[in-house]
């Protein structure tokens, strides 16, 4: 665990304490209390599930079980812009693996990794619900519907663009 | 303190939603918004200030159910019928607001009726038409009047015996009668729990995102309602973090119902206390079933533990719980006001009322639906769905999620009642209907829905985790050309020992897209291993991509793009593809300027 914490990240730890005091004593308040921490902290690191479980005297076994059963905590920080390809059945079978495919070949990423510069991280998401709109994708809280490879495309395209990275055209 | 008169008097003062002059309504749901209904919005509000116009309420609602036509602008004038905007940007809304709002001329190019013949909305009856942030919206729309009967007039025993003889059945997919599942909780007594299940995980579905999004009380005060029925003074809505929309919608809704007095304590003065908290699932596809559910309540791995005992005995914290789904719990209130009879007049002898869908995949009305139980397949597709997209021919339709099953075109006549897809192989499922046709493989269908179950198994019980794994290799095999003979024989067998043997509801029914569709489709089970073919060409393995001399014009952009040089030929030279260096990443089929380049069957 580090030993140093900057000025930001105690802060961070503080405003933990005072989440957990909220909740502190309310039967089932682990994984709400996790919910807000990963709000705050973007994931999930090792020293904050330790403060956790002091916190709500909980073992850290338990928090890491928890961390670790429910895909939507992550131990592993995400990019700026968490870009998620919906693979419902409803976008699927309109072709969003083809788009999932696309964008990890214009990021050179795999599916659930981020970036090395941690601007941009993939992931492939559960049904999102927005099946009318299928394929779907969000680029944190932005929607985009009815989508093709060569619109995704050009989605991705302009968010490598406004943060400045080359543009792999091949033509 | 709110009392049943002030009650009456909000819903009075509010009974006319057009009482402030004209109302303007955005759809903004989640698919909505997908769709730019936000930019919409916004606009119309920036220009409505800037003209400085009056008399015009701007609201947001949720989803009116025809998906493929949003953004959707509904404008009320009073005294004139409701004109209907659709696909509207900013650009069509400013025209809107110049003819429509201030010169009172309807602007019929962008207008359009919206056809909602063979339905009847029940658990819908309010999305896309009231403010789901507004309470007194509700109230006017005869909200929280249900619970305000049951309290004054009913006695808990009556109350479940009305929704009993209403034939409620759960929605939620298992078709569990409502009014029995409440009975079970009512002998014993001490703390009991009331929760709504919202983690709404099948691909495909999303009825109660809808629910939550357009008309969050109408859930609210169905569980105050099952809190009288049994005796609870507690509810918990366990919610999907993927819906952040239904999430902020029910928030504002309890702070409502709370500032009102329509949850908390002493409710209309009746001494009948009751509060709803929320609880935020976390992206795990078990935790829909609902002992798991409960155990993620309480804060830990959202695992299934075996039944019985079951909730309406102990449940939630070892307390009798009973456990409803959103659109199931949404169908109450009018059950009460309208009466059992009323009720269980719609639908068929065995399957009362309506049932929402999502209607999606290759159909041309994507949306969702309520339909009364026992309309036919051909209807749903044909008639409400407008048919398959691009003229292609209907394959099948999926419902029950990756519990369910395939129906082929050959049952399309069948109507649409949890016994009847049962039957066919499939199941009600929570809603969601997916459309396929021709050009979906089956095989392919179910390797998808496998790899999904794989990937939710909770681990907890061998059968699921190691049996539906085992699965999933036999159909990549069979998908990836490797198929067998013996395969498919051994892919029943696994299936007939996971169901058999699974803990819980998503291993027990995990094989049934493999035997659905091996029970319609096995000759494409076949095509695979035997002829070494996918017939629908969606498997790569089974395809090759070939350059059509007749349209290449040689001018070497496939080659230069592609990542693996797999296209030998030089600049005006004939270019051919090598089969053994192509991945199939289908990069050149994007770059030829000439569309020369053609995916076909190997064999």
């Amino acid at each position: 665990m580090e030993t140093s914490i900057c000025a930001c990240k105690s802060e961070k730890f503080k405003q933990l304490e005072r989440i957990i005091a909220v909740h502190k004593g309310r039967p089932g308040s682990l994984i709400p209390v996790m919910h807000e921490a990963q709000e705050l902290f973007g994931y999930l690191p090792l020293d904050v599930q330790a403060a956790i479980a002091e916190g709500l005297d909980v073992p850290l076994a338990d928090v890491y079980g928890v961390a670790t059963f429910y895909s939507k905590f992550t131990l592993q920080p995400k990019g700026k812009y968490q870009i998620n390809v919906c693979l419902g059945t409803a976008c699927y079978v309109k072709g969003s693996q083809l788009i999932l495919d696309k964008i990890a070949e214009m990021l050179n990423i795999s599916v659930g990794e981020t970036t090395a510069d941690g601007i941009f991280s993939l992931d492939a998401t559960r049904c999102i619900g927005a099946c009318g709109m299928a394929p779907v994708m969000t680029i944190n809280d932005q929607v985009y519907g009815q989508l093709t490879v060569e619109s995704a495309e050009k989605v991705i395209q302009e968010y490598l663009l406004k943060t400045g990275r080359d543009v792999n055209v091949n033509i | 303190m709110l009392t049943f008169e002030k009650l009456e008097q909000i819903r009075q003062e509010n009974s006319n939603l057009n009482q402030n002059g004209t109302r303007v309504v955005v759809g903004m749901a989640t698919c909505g918004m997908a769709a730019g209904a936000k930019a919409v919005f916004d606009f119309l509000k920036q220009e409505i200030e800037t003209r400085g116009l009056t008399g015009i309420t701007l609201v947001p609602s949720g989803c009116i159910g025809t998906c493929s036509l949003e953004p959707i602008v509904d404008v009320y004038v009073p005294g004139q019928e409701k004109v209907t905007y659709i696909q509207v940007t900013p650009e069509k809304a400013q025209k809107i607001i110049e003819e429509h709002l201030i010169n009172n001329r309807i602007v019929d190019e962008f207008a359009k009726k919206l056809e909602f013949s063979n339905q009847v909305r029940i658990a819908l009856r309010n999305c896309g038409i009231i403010n789901p942030e507004d309470i007194n919206e509700y109230i006017a729309r005869d909200g929280y009047q249900a619970l305000a009967k049951v309290l004054r007039e009913m006695t808990p025993q009556e109350l479940i015996d009305e929704i009993k003889k209403s034939g409620l059945r759960g929605r939620g997919g298992a078709g569990f009668p409502t009014g029995t599942k409440w009975s079970f909780a009512t002998s014993s007594s001490g703390q009991k729990y009331v929760c709504c299940n919202a983690d709404e995980g099948d691909p495909g579905a999303y009825m109660d995102r809808s629910i939550l999004e357009g008309d969050p009380h109408s859930v609210l005060e169905a569980m105050a309602i099952a809190g009288y029925a049994i005796g609870s003074n507690q509810g918990y809505i366990y919610v999907r973090a993927e819906y952040p929309v239904a999430v902020k919608r029910l928030e504002i809704a309890i702070k409502q119902a709370r500032e009102t007095g329509l949850l908390g304590e002493n409710i209309l003065g009746t001494g009948f206390s009751f509060d709803i908290e929320l609880r935020l699932g976390a992206g795990a596809f078990v935790c829909g079933e609902e002992t798991a559910l409960m155990t993620s309540i309480e804060g830990k791995r959202g695992e299934p533990r075996p039944r019985p005992p079951f909730p309406a005995v102990k449940g939630l914290f070892g307390r009798p719980t009973i456990l409803n789904n959103v659109e199931t719990l949404a169908n109450i209130p009018p059950i009460i006001l309208n009466g059992a009879d009323w009720f269980a007049g719609i639908g068929t002898e065995r399957s009362k009322g309506t049932k929402v869908f999502a209607l999606v995949g290759k159909v041309n009305n994507i949306g969702l639906i309520e339909v009364p139980m026992g309309t036919t397949l051909r209807t749903v597709i044909e008639k409400i769905g407008g048919g398959i997209a691009g003229g292609k021919k209907f394959k099948a339709a999926q419902t029950g999620g990756p519990s369910g099953g395939c129906i082929p075109a050959e049952h399309i006549d069948t109507p649409i009642e949890y016994e009847t897809l049962i039957e066919l192989g499939s199941m009600m499922g929570s809603g969601g209907m997916i459309v396929m046709d021709e050009n979906n493989c089956m095989v392919d269908v179910a390797r998808f829905f496998l790899e999904f179950t794989v990937d939710e198994s909770c681990g907890k019980c061998a059968p699921c985790r190691i049996g539906t794994k085992r699965m999933l290799e036999l159909l990549e095999k069979i998908c990836n050309n490797e198929g067998e003979e013996g395969d498919i024989e051994a892919l029943e067998n696994l299936a007939r020992t996971i169901k058999a043997g699974a803990l819980c509801a998503l291993g027990q029914t995990a094989p049934n897209p493999i035997l659905s569709t091996l029970r319609y489709f096995r000759e494409e089970y076949d095509a695979h291993i035997k002829d070494r073919r996918c017939p629908a060409g969606i498997c790569q393995a089974f395809m090759h991509y070939v350059i059509n001399q007749e349209k290449c014009t040689k001018c070497h952009i496939c080659a230069r793009n592609c990542p693996t040089k797999a296209i030998i030929g030089k600049p005006k030279e004939k270019h051919t593809i090598d089969d053994n260096l192509c991945i199939k990443c289908g990069l050149c089929v994007t770059k030829c300027p000439q569309k020369a380049i053609e995916k076909t069957h190997k064999n």
